[in-house]
């Protein structure tokens, strides 16, 4: 083997040790990400397993200094969307325009005249646990799910949305905008359910 | 003609324009020109005020209260998977 041969090896495992440990650090955001997308343990771990899988064989293809978290995702959704989708029926998107901007803040304002105040606001905040978040995010339609997933939950931008899901600008945020409506309304309905003194 | 009608709206219809902006605003994805505009408002106005910092409340909330943690049996998977290529 020649010098530069060796070299140019050596540079490659090198720059695969870090790309693993680069990678190994989002095993929790991303299995945490298929949970909501999958809505089940056992896909959630097939998902993760298949997109650690495709950044390992895809590895050559990218591009040192780009965005690592990014590429993993759209790797995650992509194979998500084509592999592990349920064959669900198409939701009833228009029920979703008719919730009012702000439903979970007018709801809880509303409350004894919309004098509760500051820290009772806090309070029902505080009260939804872990699960009744998830089990919010979890009941809205795919699409929306997926946005307000990639956005309220991992904080990317709307220009990492597009490149992540692979549609336009526009619909990125036409999409987040309804989505976290409809996260308010099954906000209001998980509260309502455990009777965290949201009813009518 | 229409942002001059738009600018020279009531309070209420200030307010509208500020509500309707308030994920844009958050989200960090507003030029630096509206988001003074914004501010002005917000410090002026505090039902949007509280409007805001509600919603703002709301997004940290979801964002801690949405956190897994890998199970130890994939994670072992994924190390292996990304040393060697495949589940050993």
């Amino acid at each position: 083997m020649s010098l530069s041969l060796i070299s140019a090896t050596v540079t490659l495992v090198a720059d695969q040790d870090k790309f693993a440990e680069q990678a190994m650090e989002y095993s929790d955001a991303l299995y945490g990400a298929a949970l909501r997308m999958t809505r089940n343990p056992a896909e959630a771990e097939d998902l993760v397993q298949e997109t650690y899988l495709k950044a390992y064989r895809g590895f050559g293809t990218f591009q040192e200094g780009t965005n690592l978290k990014a590429w993993l995702y759209r790797i995650l959704t992509n194979t998500f969307i084509n592999s592990y989708r349920a064959k669900q029926r198409r939701p009833d998107e228009s029920a979703l325009d008719d919730i009012e901007d702000l439903y979970l803040y007018r709801r809880i304002g509303a409350l004894e005249g919309g004098t509760i105040g500051k820290s009772a606001e806090e309070e029902v905040l505080e009260s939804f646990t872990d699960s009744d978040i998830k089990e919010a995010i979890e009941s809205l339609p795919e699409q929306f799910r997926i946005a307000v997933l990639l956005s309220d939950v991992e904080g990317f931008s709307y220009k990492e949305i597009s490149d992540i899901v692979g549609v336009p600008l526009g619909t990125v945020m036409s999409r987040l905008h309804r989505g976290r409506k409809a996260l308010q309304k099954a906000l209001v309905d998980v509260g309502m359910r455990r009777g965290l003194g949201l009813g009518e | 003609m229409m942002e001059k009608s738009q600018e020279t709206d009531s309070a209420g219809g200030e307010c509208n324009m500020t509500i309707a902006r308030l994920y844009t605003f958050l989200d960090g994805e507003m030029t630096q020109d509206r988001k003074e505009q914004i501010r002005r408002h917000l410090d002026e106005c505090s039902p949007c005020l509280e409007a805001f910092e509600f919603e703002s409340e709301l997004r940290s909330m979801i964002a801690s209260k949405t956190r897994d943690r890998c199970p130890d049996a994939l994670r072992n998977k994924i190390a292996a998977i990304l040393k060697y290529g495949k589940v050993v």
